[in-house]
């Protein structure tokens, strides 16, 4: 059960996070359009954050709440993955990172599906009609800024300079994932087949030999999390025992 | 045909209610006032993205969080439907932008003031939204056909964001000590602001002559604003809340509420740029399109290439 309980959290507090960051984008877009998409993505994932977080609510039965959850605990219990924290940086960051996080999601999520538990099922077969977009969008911005100008090609390059020590971690079971019975092997496989596609359309390399961080999951952060966390959590803490 | 023949004409469809449609012959005059208009309000779509937008990290809840993004992001869908009527009477999205971002064009003055608390997310939905649908329900019946179907969708979203601004300041209204103060407070800042964005009293008004005649607008700024007025001073007593205004007080032979003078001072340096935000919205805006730079231009630069591929 506390297994259960710790992973419902962690794929709660990936979704929260990530949606946490898009939404920083919010009235600052390149061009509307896609100000609207991303707006519209962190809205998906906040309300499979909230899913996520009412089931482990339930599942603790000790009077937690969605908003205890994400307002009340600290930077060592978040159990996100570091990719999600990691900041918008440009437009190429931003994409690369949606595109990464997308292509794991989904096919977790085509495995999650046929879950024994049948809620994280549900709610991952649910979630799967938005993941699909997310992937598709998010590839066709890696597409065209890896196969655009100049400028953008050497952007992306930088992006995944930045982020691709943060994807080791997402193939690699922790305690609470280790009954799950996700087949981590084959996730590996079908995430890292998508991607090289994708980056050879977009005339982009994929890295090798890369040392990957690892530690999100457990509850070891980057020090972006704190600050992340200190504006999230702030009226909560700031006006405790407050209904809004 | 002599352009007095085109002209009655055109004045003969807006008195019989037919919706003047792009490609129909007008006034140079009526298409320049509807340009400035629908980008006018365009851009306070736009430009409302920030004042609420800055919010949505901090919202206390997650539910409140979701409401929130939902509704940034129907008011940025709000900016590019207007955005694309406007472009019917020949103008393009990004002259508009330029006009924008160089001061030439305005946006509603509403957005030169800060949101300080998270009570002022309540506040500019239920006031700010409000007092924009007085507004928009008249402009549903606007003359200019793109404009108005516009509109008929923005209104019942606008509704819908209305009562969710009055619903969230329900909640604090009913809470804790700090939660009533909050309200109060955002009340009291958002007040006379709102009652601003009627513009002008009608006897300073410049254009509004001629867009009654035109029916452009249907209600003058003064009538907008007294619906206002009396709608709010019944709603405010749910909320167990004042309204910052001394004067406020029913009317019985006009059968309206009497309120007292806007700050008239205030709102003209506002208006000139010199409000608490103006300078950093415009700055957020600049920013982001410059930011935007090489994303549009990789954008289009890549859509070449794939024309290219096709093509071969």
């Amino acid at each position: 059960m506390s297994a259960l309980i710790d992973y419902t959290l962690h794929l709660a507090d990936n979704t929260l996070i990530l949606g946490q960051r898009n939404a920083e984008w919010c009235g600052h877009g390149p061009v509307l359009e896609q100000d609207i998409a991303i707006t519209n993505i962190s809205l998906d994932l906040i309300g499979q954050a909230r899913s996520f977080y009412q089931y482990a609510a339930e599942l603790k039965a000790d009077g937690s709440t969605e908003d205890s959850l994400a307002y009340l605990r600290t930077e060592r219990d978040f159990k996100n993955c570091l990719l999600v924290e990691q900041p918008n940086g440009d437009w190429a960051q931003t994409m690369l990172r949606q595109f990464l996080f997308s292509c794991y999601q989904f096919f977790l999520y085509q495995q999650l599906q046929h879950h024994t538990d049948t809620r994280v099922a549900a709610i991952a077969e649910k979630s799967l009609k938005e993941v699909r977009y997310h992937l598709r969008w998010s590839s066709e911005w890696v597409i065209r800024l890896g196969d655009g100008t100049e400028e953008s090609h050497n952007r992306m390059l930088k992006a995944i300079d930045e982020l691709w020590r943060y994807t080791g971690e997402l193939f690699i079971p922790v305690a609470y994932e280790t009954e799950t019975g996700i087949k981590f092997t084959s996730l590996k496989e079908a995430g890292l087949n998508n991607i090289r596609i994708v980056f050879n359309e977009a005339t982009l390399p994929v890295p090798e030999n890369v040392y990957m961080q690892t530690g999100g999951k457990t509850g070891v952060h980057t020090e972006h999390l704190g600050f992340i966390l200190t504006e999230l959590q702030y009226v909560q803490r700031a006006y405790p025992g407050s209904e809004w | 045909m002599p352009v007095q023949d085109f002209e009655k004409i055109f004045q003969e469809k807006i008195d019989n209610e037919i919706k003047i449609e792009p490609k129909d012959w007008m006034p140079e005059a009526y298409r320049k006032t509807n340009i400035r208009q629908i980008s006018q309000h365009a851009h306070s779509e736009i430009v409302g993205m920030l004042p609420e937008g800055n919010w949505i990290s901090r919202a206390p809840s997650l539910k409140r969080k979701a409401i929130l993004l939902a509704k940034v992001q129907d008011e940025g869908g709000h900016g590019l439907y207007l955005y694309s009527a406007a472009e019917t009477l020949g103008q393009s999205r990004e002259e508009m932008i330029n006009d924008l971002h160089s001061g030439k064009a305005k946006y509603s003055s509403i957005f030169n003031y800060p949101t300080l608390t998270w009570a002022d997310i309540g506040a500019i939905g239920w006031l700010v939204d409000g007092a924009a649908i007085m507004n928009q329900v008249m402009l549903t019946r606007t003359s200019y056909g793109p404009y108005a179907r516009a509109m008929v969708r923005i209104c019942k979203e606008e509704s819908f964001h209305q009562r969710q601004g009055f619903e969230s300041l329900l909640v604090l209204s009913r809470g804790t000590k700090e939660q009533k103060e909050m309200c109060q407070d955002a009340i009291n800042r958002w007040w006379w602001p709102a009652l601003m964005m009627f513009g002008p009293r009608d006897s300073e008004s410049t254009n509004s002559d001629q867009s009654m005649k035109w029916k452009i607008k249907r209600k003058t700024n003064d009538e907008l604003r007294q619906n206002f007025v009396d709608m709010i001073a019944e709603q405010i007593k749910t909320l167990g809340m004042k309204l910052p205004d001394d004067m406020l007080k029913w009317n019985e032979e006009r059968r309206h509420y009497d309120f007292g003078e806007i700050n008239w001072e205030e709102f003209w340096q506002v208006v000139k740029g010199n409000g608490p935000c103006n300078k950093q919205r415009l700055v957020a805006r600049k920013k982001a399109w410059d930011d935007g730079e090489w994303v549009r231009e990789a954008a289009a630069a890549h859509a070449v290439k794939r024309n290219k591929t096709k093509a071969a």
